[in-house]
């Protein structure tokens, strides 16, 4: 294992997961499995953005929590930084925790409503046992762009853009290797997208992160991504660097997706 | 547009009771018959105050403070309750945004759909129900039949806003107020319902407020808009001139703001410091001047 780092952060073959489909159960044997994603294959390098695009139910969330192991592949293999993580018990995965978090689409939800902003920001940092926690999530907050002074605030008294800078502060606190973010713009306004886009695209280049950005939308997707992975029924349809998948698109399916984008532009052709 | 506008509102203000917050701030607002006005702003703008202020459904925490709300020429703020309430469910209806939340998960679609022709407009039950049926092919639904005796959870999110879409249709209403209909569905889906709205509101000749803070949308099914900021209408245009050149300087920061794959460089752009300054000076002005007024 002395192998020098590779530049392949995420080196993802022939994954597969299934699960039981519990609504049709037969009365006697095992329920008959639904397959969500079908040997997928890809790597997502170092200081990369890897954009997975699809629509609602062809596998994006799966493919996510796949990555950072709260789903257990069925099938194939994850590797991450050399490690393969694909079958690892809870014990083995607890040091890696912290090297993989999740930022979620639907910030309320994720955040404890009774607890403030501070404490939400560094519950995780306490719980992997980081020393200075109050300096770390204070220095995250002026990451984000918050003042210091929200640390005391509850989730309820923030805009929905503000509470997904909490997300984000929370996850770069962690000084991960990789962040998985999924949908963290879809519910929000055209502005608070924008501000919250630009934050993002801001700190990958300042802390070097490495980002799995998942949307149903390609609009969002293409100033922050550098690769683009799209799924359909759990099966990418296509792969290829954002520029070359705008100018060129080549599934059938990305197609559809781009032609569906209503541009703000009245000469657009959208029939 | 020589004619009457379908839908007009004036000076409309509505306020928190106790803080006396302003939530409206003087909303002029206008709705051709049978065509389709976009109402755009950041969340929390008031856009839906506005709809629900027509509806004659706000919170009871508002109230309406000055102005009138005319649906075809009459002011809904003059007439008594119940007749204000019969009118409004006679000539308007409402698409929602979150089709689930929308509809009872415990209740078949069919009652969901013809209660209302029953309940508020008389209908008899048997002709309620062939009503929902035609709809329901109306709007694509295969087997309406089975949509009519199935519940929500049995159905996709874009199988759901299509009922919803049915149901506003059904009492043939003169005016609809569409709440983000398409929120929360993703853009394949999206881009059908938008069109299934499109051709529903023309051929039935409806007029539409359409809530959105999404100016893509606004640029495919919209005549005209008017952008609201903090309950205050900064602008009110026709789309041909808005996408040419919005006139108010915030406008403008949302156009730039809403992504456009085609432009990556061009677009995205958050709405500048200044913009939001100015915005938010020129709203507290207005309050100045009407504190002073009073
Ligand atoms: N726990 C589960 N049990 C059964 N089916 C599931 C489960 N989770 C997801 N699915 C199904 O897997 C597919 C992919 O879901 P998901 O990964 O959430 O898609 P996306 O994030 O792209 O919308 C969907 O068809 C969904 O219904
Ligand atoms: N039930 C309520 N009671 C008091 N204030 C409310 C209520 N609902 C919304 N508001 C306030 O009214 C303003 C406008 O809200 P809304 O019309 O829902 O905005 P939009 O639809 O543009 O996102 C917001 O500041 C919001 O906080
Ligand atoms: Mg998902
Ligand atoms: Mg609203």
């Amino acid at each position: 294992m002395s192998e020098p780092p590779s530049d392949v952060l995420y080196g993802v073959e022939h994954l597969h997961l299934s699960l039981p489909d519990l609504t049709r159960k037969p009365l006697l044997g095992p329920a008959p499995r639904i397959h969500i994603l079908n040997d997928l294959s890809f790597t997502i390098r170092r200081g990369e953005v890897m954009g997975i695009v699809g629509g609602s139910g062809s596998g994006k969330s799966t493919l996510g929590r796949a990555l950072v192991r709260l789903l257990e592949p069925t099938g194939g293999h994850v590797r991450f930084d050399g490690t393969d993580i694909t079958h690892l018990g809870e014990g083995e995965l607890r040091p890696l925790r912290r090297r993989f978090q999740m930022i979620f689409q639907d910030p309320m939800s994720s955040l404890n409503p009774r607890r403030t902003v501070g404490a939400i920001i560094e519950a995780p940092l306490a719980l992997h046992g980081f020393d200075d926690i109050a300096r770390r999530s204070a220095e995250a907050l002026d990451q984000v762009g918050l003042p210091r002074s929200f640390a005391r605030r509850f989730p309820h008294e923030l805009s929905g853009g503000q509470r997904q800078r909490v997300g984000i502060a929370r996850a770069i606190a962690m000084r991960p290797d990789f962040i998985l973010a999924d949908e963290i713009v879809s519910g929000l306004d055209v502005s608070s997208q924008a501000q919250v886009l630009n934050l993002l695209e801001g700190l990958v280049k300042d802390l070097g992160l490495t980002l799995a950005f998942i949307s149903h939308d390609l609009s969002v997707i293409r100033r922050l991504c550098q690769r683009i992975l799209v799924l359909h029924r759990g099966v990418i349809v296509e792969e290829a660097p954002s520029d070359q998948l705008f100018a060129a698109p080549q599934a059938e399916y990305t197609k559809e997706l781009l032609a569906a984008i209503p541009l703000p532009d009245l000469d657009q052709v959208w029939a | 547009m020589t004619d009457r506008p379908f839908l007009e509102i004036s000076q409309l203000t509505a306020r928190l009771k106790g803080s006396g917050t302003p939530l409206l701030r003087s909303v002029d607002l206008a709705v051709p018959a049978g065509s389709v006005h976009g109402l755009v702003g950041e969340s929390g703008a008031g856009k839906s105050m506005i709809g629900k202020a027509i509806l004659g459904i706000l919170p009871r925490s508002v109230e309406v403070a000055t102005g009138a709300i005319r649906l075809d020429g009459t002011d809904l703020q003059s007439l008594p309750p119940a007749e204000r309430r019969t009118r409004v469910g006679a000539l308007t209806a409402l698409i929602p945004q979150d089709p689930l939340t929308a509809l009872n998960p415990s209740r078949r679609i069919g009652p969901q759909i013809t209660d209302r022709l029953v309940d508020i407009l008389g209908w008899d039950r048997a002709r309620a129900v062939d009503r929902a049926r035609q709809l329901l092919a109306e709007v694509q639904l295969p087997d309406p039949d089975r949509i009519l005796r199935s519940y929500p959870h049995e159905l996709s999110g874009g199988q759901r806003q299509r009922i919803l879409i049915a149901a506003a249709f059904a009492a043939e209403p003169r005016l609809i107020i569409a709440d983000e209909p398409t929120t929360a569905l993703d853009v394949t889906v999206q881009k059908q319902i938008l069109r299934l709205i499109r051709e529903m509101q023309e051929r039935h000749g409806t007029a539409m407020l359409f809530v959105t803070h999404d100016l893509g949308v606004v640029s495919k099914v919209c005549q005209s808009l008017s952008v609201l900021y903090a309950g205050k209408i900064v602008e009110s245009a026709r789309v041909e001139d808005f996408f040419r050149a919005p006139a108010h300087t915030y406008s403008r920061a949302l156009l730039a703001a809403s992504p456009r794959y085609t432009d990556p460089h061009g677009s995205l752009m958050p709405v500048p410091d200044e913009v939001m300054q100015a915005v938010r000076a020129e709203v507290a002005a207005f309050d100045e001047g009407r504190a002073a007024h009073v």
